[in-house]
């Protein structure tokens, strides 16, 4: 599999603060990428950066072999990346339907038509919806509207920023077979950011480990779901019965 | 006052109004893109009237050429005076952007009495003189021409808002411009179309003024009574700056009868002043919390 996205050695800064310390990463054509991490660990720094939305001050990104760092966010999004934005930031007082033809701002009628039929066959909830303004649809229902307003420009590439930010967990279990399905059906290559580890997991093929700016882990995700580490302070598994092991006590980073 | 002259001063005060109505919308549509108030709005409105002065007596176009020859030319205007002023402001306080655009005003109205001359002029349109009577009610032709002009205007607004692509980008990008980057629409290009829409409605309410009004310099300034109206409908909803602005039309009529000389000219901004207690965001704030 070629790579779709490469990042090399990005630098970006909040002002004065540091968020990316010379990240390198890549994602591969037709993978699910997971990306973890704390609060405050620089992951939807990273999506910004590759979106477009912050400029890095060092480094390069490169999507389907050209270099896009420093490139206007809308003219990214033209390229083939859909970025879901943390918090779903839907229009919130067009409609679902008028929300969706937002997304496939650049395209054609017929093939806007095409894939709001493919967004409604994915999200039946939608179509119920689809003459309500945005702003009133539930969270679950806002978070599918914006996975589905990024499938209407029909991206290569789509990024998602915690999809399940404030969801219930049957609602998280829902957004996991969307993007499997996204992946296998729609052959959509995903980066996908969370905070839950378990979901993450189990739908991504591979997975990084952010921590204070740097990539600390990399591995498939299988591999990622039995090292220590990763079940200790991310699936917040413990083997029982062994004391004076709560090793984050003594060291307060690890890598 | 009879039933008649009831009659008249209603429709005198509803073209009047329609006109703050038409200057009020442009206020909103940039402020919905830019988040600032364009305080050279009214004098977008002079230089219109001037524009089209050039177009039906300098150059004699026909009325309805000239018409729409000013507004494109308008819009033209307002893209190039976006471009060159205000993009270069991307990122600088609210407060500066405000301040140019006062500034944008004197020079405008500088602009236009040393290009056209400070003494007033008025142009040759179809209507002025025209009487249509009913009864006791004589109606001045060119009053109802404003009304049905803004409303014409109004339903193409109304369509192009609700059903053209670019038009729902607009809504799009003013409600949120972080999602509206991140699906491809480009929102320099969408505050240079605001610009170009607000000085072409601008263009069209001057000509609309124009034959109920004289055209010089100064005439700029009823854009302060259009932003009471903007204010009071709402600062964010273009039906509201629409109503609101008429509303303040009809009030100032009555006012202007009713009530002693001084007291008539502050009444739209009594209105808005008691708008502002009652209902500071406005008869039809958009339901909606800026995220911080």
């Amino acid at each position: 599999m070629a790579d779709l996205l490469g990042v090399q050695n990005v630098e970006t800064f909040y002002g004065p603060i540091m968020a990316l310390r010379g990240v390198s990463m890549k994602v591969r054509e037709g993978q699910v990428l997971a990306l973890l991490g704390a609060n405050g660990a620089g992951k939807s720094t990273l999506l910004k950066t590759i979106s477009g939305t912050m400029v890095p001050e060092k480094g390069r990104v490169e999507f389907q072999g050209k270099s896009i760092e420093g490139t206007p966010p809308h003219q990214v999004a033209r390229l083939g990346i859909a970025q879901v934005p943390e918090g779903r930031e839907v229009f919130p007082l067009l409609t679902t339907e008028q929300n969706l033809h937002m997304g496939g701002y650049r395209r054609t009628r017929a093939e806007v038509a095409e894939s709001l039929q493919r967004v409604f066959a994915l999200f039946p909830a939608l179509y119920a919806k689809r003459t309500s303004q945005a702003g009133y649809l539930s969270g679950g229902q806002q978070q599918m509207l914006a996975i589905g307003r990024a499938m209407m420009s029909a991206p290569r590439l789509m990024l998602l920023d915690e999809p399940s930010l404030g969801l219930s967990p049957q609602l998280v279990g829902e957004i996991a077979e969307t993007i499997v399905k996204l992946n296998r059906d729609e052959s959509v290559t995903i980066m996908l950011v969370e905070q839950n580890a378990r979901m993450a997991l189990d739908v991504a093929d591979y997975g990084y480990v952010l921590e204070n700016g740097r990539i600390v882990m990399e591995d498939t995700s299988s591999s990622l779901r039995d090292a220590t580490d990763i079940k200790e302070f991310y699936l917040g598994m413990k083997e029982q019965g062994v004391r004076g092991r709560r090793r984050w006590k003594q060291r307060k980073t690890w890598r | 006052m009879d039933g008649a002259q009831f009659l008249q001063v209603l429709i005198v005060g509803l073209s009047q109004g329609c006109v703050y109505g038409l200057i009020a919308l442009g206020f909103v549509l940039i402020y919905k893109a830019t988040e600032v108030v364009n305080f050279a709005q009214g004098d977008l409105m002079m230089i219109g009237m001037f524009v089209a002065f050039t177009f039906l007596n300098v150059l004699g176009m026909p009325y309805w050429l000239g018409l729409v020859c000013t507004c494109a030319s308008m819009a033209l205007i307002g893209a190039l005076l976006e471009r060159a002023l205000i993009r270069p402001m991307i990122g600088e306080p609210t407060f500066a952007v405000l301040m140019l655009t006062v500034g944008l005003g004197f020079i405008l109205r500088s602009f236009a009495s040393s290009v056209w001359g400070a003494d007033p002029k008025a142009i040759h349109n179809p209507f002025s003189g025209e009487v249509l009577t009913f009864g006791d009610v004589s109606l001045g032709f060119e009053n109802i021409a404003v009304m049905v002009g803004t409303a014409m205007l109004c339903i193409a607004l109304g369509l192009y808002f609700r059903y053209a692509r670019i038009g729902v980008s607009m809504q799009a990008a003013s409600q949120n411009q972080l999602a509206a980057v991140l699906v491809g629409i480009s929102v320099n290009r969408i505050t240079s179309l605001a610009w170009a829409l607000s000085a072409g409605i601008a263009g069209f309410a001057g000509v609309m003024l124009a034959p109920v009004s004289l055209i010089d310099p100064q005439v700029g300034f009823i854009g302060i009574k259009a932003f009471a109206a903007a204010i009071i409908g709402g600062l964010g909803s273009l039906p509201g700056a629409l109503i609101a602005g008429i509303a303040i039309g009809v009030i100032e009529q009555f006012a202007q009868i009713a009530l002693p000389t001084g007291l008539a000219t502050a009444s739209p901004y009594l209105v808005m002043l008691i708008m502002l207690i009652v209902r500071p965001s406005g008869l039809f704030a958009s339901v909606q919390r800026k995220k911080v």
